[in-house]
């Protein structure tokens, strides 16, 4: 462990493909034993930096410790600490779940064995011991992504990389991959989690980074991150449209909210610092009598974090 | 919610496992026969992968003998012994191509990241498969003299010769296979890596004394096929077989293997190492 206590250093992290400056400038600092969270849209720029930290990639420009280790200079002194569980199944897929825990236990050095034990003791514990002797191609996509985590903690990592841990999998393959996730850590290790959803950041992450066209623009700890954006978002539509102007008006002056009307849906955002604040807002329209058709209370989404972060929508096309 | 990872479990298996040591855990070796094996393993998966290794050297065999035979040689059985040292050489030149090929489908998918960041020797997952590879050539190689034997093939470098050409014809697979994978390395797609090899091959195993004697050929192919690194190894090859091997070939067949080596193995890795 280095002298700082950090897991993750860098400075002025580059990466530019082509006219594409996919990771542009970073500076993070993650302590060892925490989760951090990077989370944005698709083509922030995540993807690449955790590629560079798990020295697939170097950088064009800046500087990247792990665990002390220069990844540019020392790659072999990061490779031997650290576990990657890359966005796209990091398991071969004509190998069965047994074979592949067998093929990594082997490489890291276990005895045959040893790597059959290993890799038993892992396949139970994830409860893949039924698919054991099935090609992975055959599995589901949470089957995957635990079996894609057994690989990686075959030997315990100091640093694991979980890139989009849970993109693509329904809420209850998502709720095993979180526990997963929180037993892990629990034990010491310390992770590197990217992430689309605010709601898996705010619910793993002890700091979150907000990353955008390669950039930080947020950084700080769900509860921080929260203050500047809202803990909650209420989601109001006027039953008359015509009278939305006037109950923005009078949730801006009279509360001193934060509003945004969506302006295709009608639908006004009020952005609360604190949920229970939704009553007093409901009762002073009903005060001034605006009725509404619909409304809801919520967690901010991505997309709401992105508006209030940079002002415009997030940008999901690249 | 059915839990069915149950924490209990998992914390003993987190437990029980020593943490990652800080430097590679397995020589060099270990990490190519690991590969070799993972490589294997896909052949068990998928059996059909063998069937352009053992198929298509049986029908050139068996086929050209017949057809040619009476042409060229004045009877079967005597091209027959001319002929099959030539199918061996033809046949780990057509399926080294499939080094290359699988490889560059192989690399672009998810789990040559894990590889790439772990702490093993970085050329071994390409090291284990030309391995593995070897294993192949040297069951296709085997395949071929059986059916020769049945077509009255008679070797004259008896077993021990049958051995030292396979030995020969894998040593020179392992060069070649890095020629091709270096293509494989260089290039986007699966398609393309096979249009470059055909490009390559064609003239490497036509322009040799696979099927023909080269005596009758015009002087400037003659001149090719003299320093083709094919043609040189075809003749150490019917030389062992029909014993009549003489250490000048053996050497210069070996020759060409090892440079190839020398030259493409770096290119390869430094392309492995920049790839995307």
């Amino acid at each position: 462990m280095t002298s700082s206590g950090l897991a993750i250093e860098t400075s002025g992290l580059v990466k530019t493909f082509g006219n594409n400056r996919a990771v542009d400038s970073i500076d993070l600092q993650v302590r060892a034993g925490t989760i951090f969270g990077l989370l944005g849209p698709n083509g922030a720029g995540k993807t690449t930096i955790v590629r560079i930290l798990a020295t697939l990639l170097r950088p064009d420009a800046g500087q990247a410790l792990v665990l002390g280790h220069d990844v540019v200079h020392a790659p072999d002194d990061v490779r031997s600490m650290i576990s990657l569980t890359g966005q796209f199944a990091s398991v071969d897929e004509d190998l069965t779940g047994y074979e592949n825990l067998v093929l990594v236990a082997r490489l890291l050095g276990l005895s045959r064995a040893q790597a059959k034990a290993r890799t038993r003791e892992l396949l139970h514990a994830f409860d893949l011991g039924d698919a054991a002797d099935k090609q992975v191609k055959a599995y589901s996509g949470g089957m995957r992504r635990r079996l894609d985590i057994a690989a990686s903690i075959v030997r315990t990592p100091r640093l694991l990389f979980l890139d989009e841990p849970t993109t693509g999998l329904d809420p209850r393959s998502r709720n095993q991959v979180w526990d997963l996730i929180r037993t892990l850590v629990a034990q010491g290790t310390t992770l590197l989690l990217t992430t689309q959803y605010l709601e898996e950041a705010d619910r793993l992450a002890d700091r979150i980074a907000v990353i955008d066209h390669g950039r930080v623009i947020a950084e700080g700890t769900s509860t921080e991150l929260k203050a500047s954006i809202g803990t909650s978002v209420l989601h109001l539509t006027i039953r008359d449209a015509t009278q939305t102007a006037a109950a923005r008006e009078l949730i801006t002056t009279r509360l001193g909210e934060t509003v945004h009307v969506e302006a295709d849906t009608d639908t006004i955002t009020v952005r609360l610092s604190d949920p229970d604040r939704a009553v007093l807002v409901l009762n002073e329209l009903q005060a001034a009598d605006i009725a509404l058709a619909e409304f809801s209370l919520g967690q901010p989404t991505l997309d709401e974090v992105f508006f209030a972060l940079t002002g415009r929508a997030a940008d999901n096309a690249q | 919610m059915n839990r069915t990872t149950a924490p209990g479990r998992l914390d003993d298996a987190l437990r029980s496992t020593p943490e990652m040591q800080g430097s590679r855990a397995t020589g060099a070796v270990a990490n190519v026969l690991t590969f070799s094996w993972r490589a294997l393993l896909k052949i068990k998966h998928m059996p059909e992968q063998l069937f352009d290794v053992i198929v298509t050297p049986i029908m050139f065999t068996v086929l050209f003998t017949y057809l040619f035979g009476g042409a060229l040689a004045g009877s079967t059985s005597s091209y027959l012994h001319f002929l099959l040292p030539g199918i061996l050489v033809q046949t780990v030149m057509f399926t080294s191509v499939y080094t290359g090929f699988t490889l560059n489908t192989d690399i672009s998918r998810g789990v040559f990241d894990r590889f790439r960041s772990m702490p093993i020797w970085k050329p071994s997952p390409i090291v284990g498969a030309m391995v593995a590879d070897m294993a192949r050539y040297s069951a296709s190689s085997l395949i071929v003299v059986v059916v020769g034997l049945l077509m009255g093939f008679r070797p004259e470098g008896g077993v021990p010769g049958v051995v030292l050409s396979i030995l020969l014809l894998d040593y020179f697979a392992f060069g070649i296979g890095w020629v091709f994978t270096a293509v494989a390395l260089a290039v986007r797609t699966p398609s393309t890596v096979l249009t470059m090899s055909w490009l390559l091959l064609m003239p490497l195993t036509f322009a040799s004394n696979i099927f023909v004697n080269p005596d009758t050929l015009p002087d400037w192919l003659q001149g090719f096929v003299a320093v083709n690194p094919v043609a040189l190894l075809v003749t150490a090859v019917r030389g062992i077989m029909n014993g009549h091997a003489n250490a000048g070939d053996i050497g210069i067949a070996l020759l060409a293997p090892t440079i190839i080596t020398a030259i493409c193995a770096p290119i390869a890795m430094w392309l492995y190492a920049r790839k995307r």
